[in-house]
Order: structure tokens, then sequence, then C-alpha cells
């Protein structure tokens, strides 16, 4: 592929990164979330300060870890903390600017499920569940989103509310008391959502190149809102292209390396 | 007093028994795979599993009929998808119904702290913002401050019969040493009747910095030397986690006679973890 060509997720990747302001103090999720905080801390956010649920505060992986935990994480950190430590002090306390999301499902009012679809005695399909979202939902000053956007993705209703949005939209969250400031931005391989100001409801307020409203509003559950302006986003620079294909390219290399482990001789011979 | 140092099977024979809660901790890090396969080579049933990511360890145990219960907060395959035996056991019920607890993770180790300060429960605060609460494999409760009337929410603690880990090393003492990733494995074995230990390697002395995480002898029930004993996961300094055999677990794990069949071979079949190791080709 050549420089000049990318690719609708690598658009995504890219959007999601520039969404995050350099010295901020991120708790990421693994995926999506963990690409983009990283591939900012490679270009135009060196000094994020990523936090991991694993404990690992101001890690700088050299390669994306496939796990919350992997040993990369905690080789580059500033410090490993306890489990109970990081969603007490760091998160609860409110020491967390973002927090980076995915999820099985979102709602117009950027509410999440990674719990189930279908019942939850009687699941069809049964979800990874909650780990750190809802806290992270809750507390973080704010949310980032990220996942590709399809009719079963971005629903009229979630199956189940794991992690908070807006609730019901309009200054509900804020009534429950939530600390947090809710999702500030969804970004999706077609474009960005944002919440309306009043409404809390989401609405489309940019697109990638080429990609037309009529296509997002076909990728989604409800009848999506466009913002007053519609902004269309850059394509990605050569230089965050570069970063994101080399950072990729080194964990693939990273994540087939075979494992050794050398047992003593008595083990080996048992 | 002196730790037991046993080899794995007569540990676990000892010290585990069908019907137990067991709690098999390590985030992502020092998962203790060994002792997990020593558990299922012995056929325990009808176990109380408690976890805080299930990891292939619970997807394991779960599809050898081991478990009827899951006590957990994240039940996925790290970074690549479903535990599909896991997922088996909830939504068809196979090899045999299996009974949720389900939590947050940082639910879950507000439950497992409060289990090693000997309180019934521990407490966060509460803002009615999910369905998390309201399911019914929920246990958490609300309560209001009688300080300043906020809502907080109330988990109840978790006291596994047994907890078992995996760590980097024992002194002739037995007191363990865990390096890196730590999630709530010190509360997950203080809040436990009896702990339960595997390590790399056993040393004469612990050469560790004043604040590393040792769990003293004194709080130790029994132990065993199981070099590798965490693989596929990994053990900070003498191994690392093997993320090809993560993502080759889900064909291996997606089809019931497919998951049978590697778990005949690799872990029934074979004396001990050394030899699942060999068979693998992963021991030099």
């Amino acid at each position: 592929m050549s420089a000049s060509a990318y690719t609708r997720d690598e658009m995504m990747t890219v959007t999601a990164a520039r969404q995050l302001v350099n010295g901020a103090v991120c708790f990421v999720g693994i995926g999506l979330p963990s690409a983009a905080c990283n591939l900012a801390r490679l270009t135009h956010a060196p000094d994020l300060v990523l936090i991991y649920e694993s404990g690992t505060v101001g890690t700088r992986p050299l390669v994306l870890p496939l796990s919350i935990g992997d040993g990369e994480l905690a080789e580059t950190a500033t410090c490993i903390v306890p489990l109970p430590e990081i969603f007490a002090h760091y998160l609860q306390r409110g020491r967390i600017d973002v927090g980076f999301l995915g999820a099985a499902q979102v709602d117009r009012f950027g509410n999440l499920n990674t719990t189930v679809i279908g019942d939850y005695v009687h699941p069809t399909v049964r979800l990874p569940g909650a780990g750190g979202a809802p806290e992270i939902a809750t507390y973080a000053r704010e949310v980032l989103v990220v996942m590709k956007q399809t009719p079963r993705s971005f629903v009229r209703e979630l199956d189940f509310l794991t992690s908070c949005g807006y609730l019901t939209g309009s200054g509900a969250r804020r009534a429950r008391g939530c600390p947090g400031g809710g999702p500030r931005a969804v970004i999706t391989d077609f474009g960005v959502l944002r919440p309306d100001p009043q409404t809390e409801e989401l609405q489309l307020a940019a697109l990638y190149p080429g990609v037309t409203p009529e296509a997002v509003r076909a990728a989604t559950g409800w009848p999506l809102a466009l913002a007053s302006s519609l902004e269309t986003l850059p394509p990605p620079s050569p230089g965050e292209l570069a970063s994101l294909r080399d950072l990729e390219a080194r964990t693939q290399r990273a994540h087939a390396r075979a494992v050794r482990i050398s047992l003593p001789r008595a083990a080996v011979d048992a | 007093m002196k730790v037991q140092i046993l080899p794995l099977s007569e540990l676990i024979a000892a010290h585990l028994r069908d019907g137990q809660s067991v709690a098999l901790e390590g985030f992502t890090h020092l998962i203790p795979f060994a002792a997990a396969h020593e558990i299922i080579r012995q056929r325990r049933r009808n176990l109380h599993l408690m976890r805080m990511t299930p990891d292939l360890v619970c997807d394991q145990l779960i599809g050898m009929g081991c478990a009827a219960q899951l006590t957990f907060s994240w039940g996925g395959n790290p970074g690549v998808g479903s535990l599909h035996r896991l997922r088996d056991a909830v939504e068809r019920g196979w090899p045999q119904p299996l009974a949720l607890s389900e939590f947050t993770h940082a639910e879950m180790a507000v439950a497992f702290q409060a289990g090693a300060s000997a309180m019934p429960c521990g407490v966060m605060p509460h803002y009615a913002a999910t369905d998390l609460q309201e399911h019914p494999a929920s246990r958490v409760k609300t309560l209001s401050c009688p300080f300043t009337g906020r809502a907080l929410a109330a988990v109840p603690a978790l006291n596994p019969d047994v907890t078992i880990l995996h760590a980097q090393q024992i002194d002739l003492a037995g007191n363990v040493l865990i390096r890196g990733i730590v999630g709530a494995a010190k509360e997950a074995a203080l809040a436990a009747r009896c702990v339960l230990v595997t390590v790399e390697e056993q040393v004469g002395t612990l050469r560790n910095d004043l604040n590393a995480v040792v769990l003293p002898a004194c709080v130790i029930t029994g132990a065993s030397v199981v070099p590798g004993g965490a693989y596929p996961s990994y053990a900070h300094g003498f191994y690392p986690r093997d993320n090809a055999f993560y993502r080759g677990w889900d064909a291996i794990g997606r089809e019931r006679d497919t998951f049978l069949a590697w778990m005949e071979r690799h872990v029934l079949a074979v004396r001990d973890h050394a030899g699942l190791l060999r068979l693998l080709g992963v021991a030099a």
C-alpha cells in the first residue's frame, strides 16, 4: 500500500489518537483504544500518561500489548500499583483526565453494553462483561469511545447498560451525580459523533474524506441527527500513517515470537 | 512455621476438595495454569471458581466440567475475543450449567479487600447509572453513608476456601516474592482460608526491594516449585506471555470436540506441567 492510500480503519485510529491532548492522564482500554493512545504518544502527544487497569502507570510500550497486562506494559511503566489501588486511588479519586473505551453496543446517548446480547439469564451472546469500564465511564473527566459503526453496534436500545454515557440525556447523568463528564466523542470508521450540548444525544459532527452522511445513517440503528456544521477531517498525514504502520508491524512480530522456557535438568529429564 | 513444599499433585490432593471455592488469581500475569491443569487431572468437581479475568485457565476448568459456579468481572480472551467454553456453559449449559456472580473489576477488588480485612462487605460510591447492580448475578446492595447520607454500594466480601497463586520465588523459610503486575493477588490470598503457591524457583534468600510484594511464610499453607507454571501466561523476569498461544486458543476452544481432544492430549495424558511444555515445544 502506498503512503497516500489508507484504510478506513487506519483513519479511525488516527482520528482517535488526534483527540488526545499532550500531557493528559489517560485510562486505556485494550484493543482500538490502546492503539490510538499509543499512536498519540508516538506522534503529537509524547507526554501522555497512559494507565492500564493492570495497574501500570505512565507506561510507554514499544509494541501494543495483546492483553491489558502484558510484560511490556510493566517494564516501561513509571510504577506498578496493585489493582485495588488503581481503581480507588486513581480512578475513583478523580485523577484521570480521559477514559478511552470500546464496546459491543452504544446507544444514542453514548451508553455502552459489554455484558450480554439478549436476556441476561438466557443470553443469545454472552459478552466478556464489565471489567473496568463502568468505573472509567463514571469517573474519568471525559470519555472517548472508539468502535466500528454498524446497525448492530449502534443501536436504538441497548440489551444491557454496562457503562453509562448520558443515560436518557438532557442532564440525566448529572442528576445522578456521576463525577465524570461523560463521552466527549465517539470515533467510528465513518467519522466522529459528538453529543448535542442540550439534549446530549450523539450527532454526526465530522466525516472522513469520501464518506457521505447517508452512509453513516445507514450504519446507525437510530435516526442519526447531523450537527449544524459538518466537518470533513483531514486524511492521515504521512507521519501518522508511518508511525501507525510501524507500530502495528512491530507488534505483529513481537506477538508471533516463540516463547522458550528453560526448565531445570531434573524437570526436563522427568 | 516452615512452609511445606510438595510436588504439585500432592499439594492439590491435600488441600482442594470438590465443591470448594477456589480463587486462581494473577491479573494476566502469573496465572496458575500448572495448578489448574493438576485440578483438571484430579477431576475435581463442582468448584466455585473466583477470578477477576477468568482467562483461558477458567475456560479450561469450565469446559472440563470442574466448575459449577464462577465469580468474575471480565470474561474474555484478552485482545482476542470470547472464551468459548465459558460462553457454552452460560449459553447452553455445557458440560454443566454455570451459576454466575458478576462484578466490575473495581467491585471485585473491593470484595477481595473486604475478605482480606475480615469485613462482611466493602463500600464504594453508588450512582445507579448502570444495569449492573440490578441483574440477577449481582450481589451488590445499596446503603447510605451514616455521616453524609451519600448513596454507597456495598459489595459482599469474598473469602475463598482456597486461593492459588503463581509467583517468581520462594525462599528456604517459605516467604514468597511477586514481581511485576500484581493485580489483586495479595488481597485474594489474604482473604482465603488456605493459600497455595506455585513458584518458578526456590532460592536461599529473596533479594527484594524494601517495598516489594512479599507474602510472608506465615500466610502460606503450602507450595510447590513448578518452573513455567504460569505458561501460557507469563512470569516477569522468567518468560513472556505466549500471545500466539492465546490467539491460537480461539480456534481450539471454539468447538467442544477440538477442545476435548486438546485437553486430553495436552493435560490429561501428560504427567505434569513439564510434560505439557515439552509437548508444545516450549521447554528448552
